[in-house]
């Protein structure tokens, strides 16, 4: 069968991707094997795997699905505090010894659990569109926020306690989510291998989404929803799809992140941490997966090595984002760059480049 | 008594948010966007008051329309440099575009006065209480409910009877056809976001009045509050962004304290997907039909 040209340049984009991510595992593998990695990197290899998935996901959401959530942290706060208590009822009950088999229940549990939490937030709010959408999602994110504050469960005596607002548990049970002060005596037992497949199931499952018969219909919901719907297209649940897809992976990204801890505090899934994900999506670029990965290993990276800049950070993300935003969008700077690389693309669509 | 108290803890708390939404409501029924920032123009014009009060030396009626002004060109700078270019561009880089002025806004606050919380000094607006007979209210709560109703008639007068309001109207309708006849778009829009910067510093040297602990978050949950309250009443409605926060103000206060205090939040959220679900035009607002 013959390729087209979209065809062969859309693989050559997911063979680069993954090579990306192989190599850099592969490369930190070995540096660990050398004893030549820093040891703040070491201790940063978990969270950068959990916000490369944070940001991929998110991208799903945004830069393919066209809709702009800001409840992406609420997500990963219930994978984290899911992936916790299950962790901690295999052990306290059922006396699990098998880290691995336990990460990857825990894994798959937070997966379901924010996946069960995105369908019943999506059913509602993917009715709405643009500006409502976003300020439900945030909503969302905070309510989800306001009730883990006052979540109380326990394990002992073979099963589960829980109770919201109530701290009065029997004795004898062992205290998993303490209220404010989160997801407590975590046993940590992510590894960086747990995460580079987290991630690697990620990109497989985005970028088979994303070139399927349901992404083209995604996309096509993205570009024009009334033209999508008049041929047929049900736009409500294409964009459910992308929504769950998206909810399932930051709640095994919080599952990871929430096992790589001690402790999990509601306080790190606040609407900040959603804007420091929508910041990683936007300077890797809307709907690109590759351009996601980098930006959050990078920007996850940079504040730890760049202790001045850490100050700033929150500051440049915010200039970053008014700039980013401004020059892809204004018709005369656009113009303007069009017309500055115009030399450039003319070399490019003489060897066959163009991808669309 | 309790009951009573908590009545007019609502209201006071919901003119605030009207106050708020007022400002939401008028840039989102002209100019189509939602600003996030506005919150955080509330906390600026918090924090310019708090200056003039405590260092500069301001009588407080000099120190609030110090921070006026500010807010009013911080408002139209802002819509200037940022949101101008983007006339033309796709909602969710609007919106994206406000995120990131919203952080600007609290980045740059933070740089200039600092984490820690700041307390609001005393004027007479915080200090007085009037005593009538078990019910102790406090002036600031009367004043922000007394400044609520007349910004609201004032701003129903300006956009029914002035030219400029008349304008605004016209933009908000179809901006294309206003254009046309004449109208200048931008400068229209540089005049709504005036008039709604002017209200955010209002509101925010109230809320500070009744809530003194000023931080550079103190606007957005205010802010966001608002926007659910502007959504409530029906979005680019003036008396819908009233009706809308004064009901939201009660709901957070009952919320509060007939079924928990940490929950608050959560019940004000929980109104606003309600609402979006069961009447997404609001109370008052008009159902918006959609264009091919």
């Amino acid at each position: 069968m013959k390729m087209t040209k979209a065809k062969r340049s859309r693989l050559i984009y997911n063979i680069v991707t993954f090579a990306v991510v192989i190599i850099a595992f592969i490369a930190l593998q070995s540096m660990i094997e050398n004893k030549t990695i820093t040891r703040s990197l070491k201790g940063q290899l978990v969270p950068i795997c959990c916000w490369i998935v944070m940001a991929v996901s998110l991208n799903l959401v945004i830069g393919i699905s066209g809709e702009l959530s800001l409840g992406h942290a609420g997500f990963m706060s219930v994978g984290a505090y899911t992936g916790a208590v299950v962790s901690g009822l295999l052990i306290n009950v059922y006396q699990m010894e098998d880290t691995t088999l336990r990460l990857v229940i825990a894994i798959a549990a937070g997966g379901l659990l924010a996946g069960v939490v995105g369908a019943l937030i999506g059913i509602p709010v993917l009715r709405l569109r643009g500006d409502y959408l976003a300020i439900v999602t945030l909503a969302f994110g905070e309510i989800i926020r306001s009730l883990v504050n006052v979540l109380y469960i326990g394990a002992g005596d073979g099963r589960l306690y829980m109770s919201f607002l109530n701290k009065k548990l029997p004795d004898g049970v062992v205290m998993l989510v303490d209220g404010a002060k989160g997801a407590v005596k975590i046993k940590p037992i992510s590894t960086f291998t747990a995460g580079f497949i987290l991630i690697l199931i990620t990109l497989v499952v985005v970028l088979n989404l994303i070139n399927s018969r349901a992404g083209r219909a995604i996309k096509a919901c993205r570009d024009n929803r009334i033209a999508a719907e008049s041929m047929g297209v049900n736009v409500t649940k294409y964009k459910m799809m992308a929504f769950v897809t998206a909810a399932v992976l930051a709640g095994m990204a919080g599952a990871l992140y929430g096992l790589n801890s001690s402790t999990v505090v509601p306080t790190q899934f606040t609407f900040n941490q959603s804007i420091n994900v929508l910041v990683f999506v936007v300077l890797g670029g809307l709907g690109n997966v590759l351009g996601s990965i980098i930006s959050a290993a990078l920007l996850t990276i940079l504040p730890e090595v760049l202790r001045a800049f850490a100050d700033y950070r929150m500051l440049a993300y915010a200039v970053v984002l008014i700039l980013v935003m401004i020059f892809t969008n204004n018709p005369t700077i656009r113009s303007f760059a069009d017309r500055l690389f115009a030399p450039f693309k003319k070399k490019e669509s003489k060897t066959g480049g163009d991808a669309q | 008594m309790f009951f009573l108290d908590n009545l007019i803890n609502g209201l006071s708390l919901g003119s605030i948010y009207a106050i708020i939404a007022l400002g939401y409501t008028m840039v989102y029924g002209i100019a189509k966007m939602l600003n996030f920032a506005h919150g955080d123009i509330i906390m600026v014009g918090a924090y310019v008051a708090f200056c003039g009060l405590q260092y500069w030396g301001l009588p407080p009626i000099a120190a609030f329309l110090v921070a006026m002004a500010v807010c009013t060109v911080l408002g139209i700078t802002i819509e200037g440099l940022a949101y101008r270019p983007l006339r033309q561009a796709a909602s969710l880089a609007v919106l994206i575009t406000a995120i990131g002025m919203s952080y600007l806004l609290q980045n740059t606050a933070l740089m200039i006065w600092g984490a820690n919380p700041n307390f609001f000094p005393s004027t007479f607006i915080n200090s007085t209480t009037l005593h009538l007979g078990a019910l102790n209210i406090p002036i600031a709560t009367l004043i922000t409910i007394l400044a609520n109703v007349v910004i609201m008639v004032a701003l129903t007068l300006f956009t029914a009877k002035t030219k400029m309001g008349k304008a605004m109207r016209c933009v908000s309708e179809d901006r294309g056809a206003a254009e046309l006849m004449g109208i200048n778009v931008n400068r229209t829009i540089s005049a709504t976001f005036a008039i709604g910067s002017a209200l955010a510093a209002i509101a925010g040297v109230l809320l500070c009045s009744s809530y003194p602990i000023l931080q550079p978050t103190t606007g957005s949950m205010p802010g966001i509050k608002a926007f659910t309250a502007a959504v409530f009443g029906g979005i680019g409605s003036i008396p819908g962004a009233m009706l809308g926060g004064v009901l939201l103000g009660v709901i957070e206060i009952f919320g509060k304290a007939y079924i928990s205090t940490e929950l608050g939040d959560a019940i004000v959220f929980a109104v606003l997907i309600v609402v979006l679900l069961v009447k997404p035009s609001g109370l008052l607002g008009k159902p918006m039909r959609e264009k091919v």
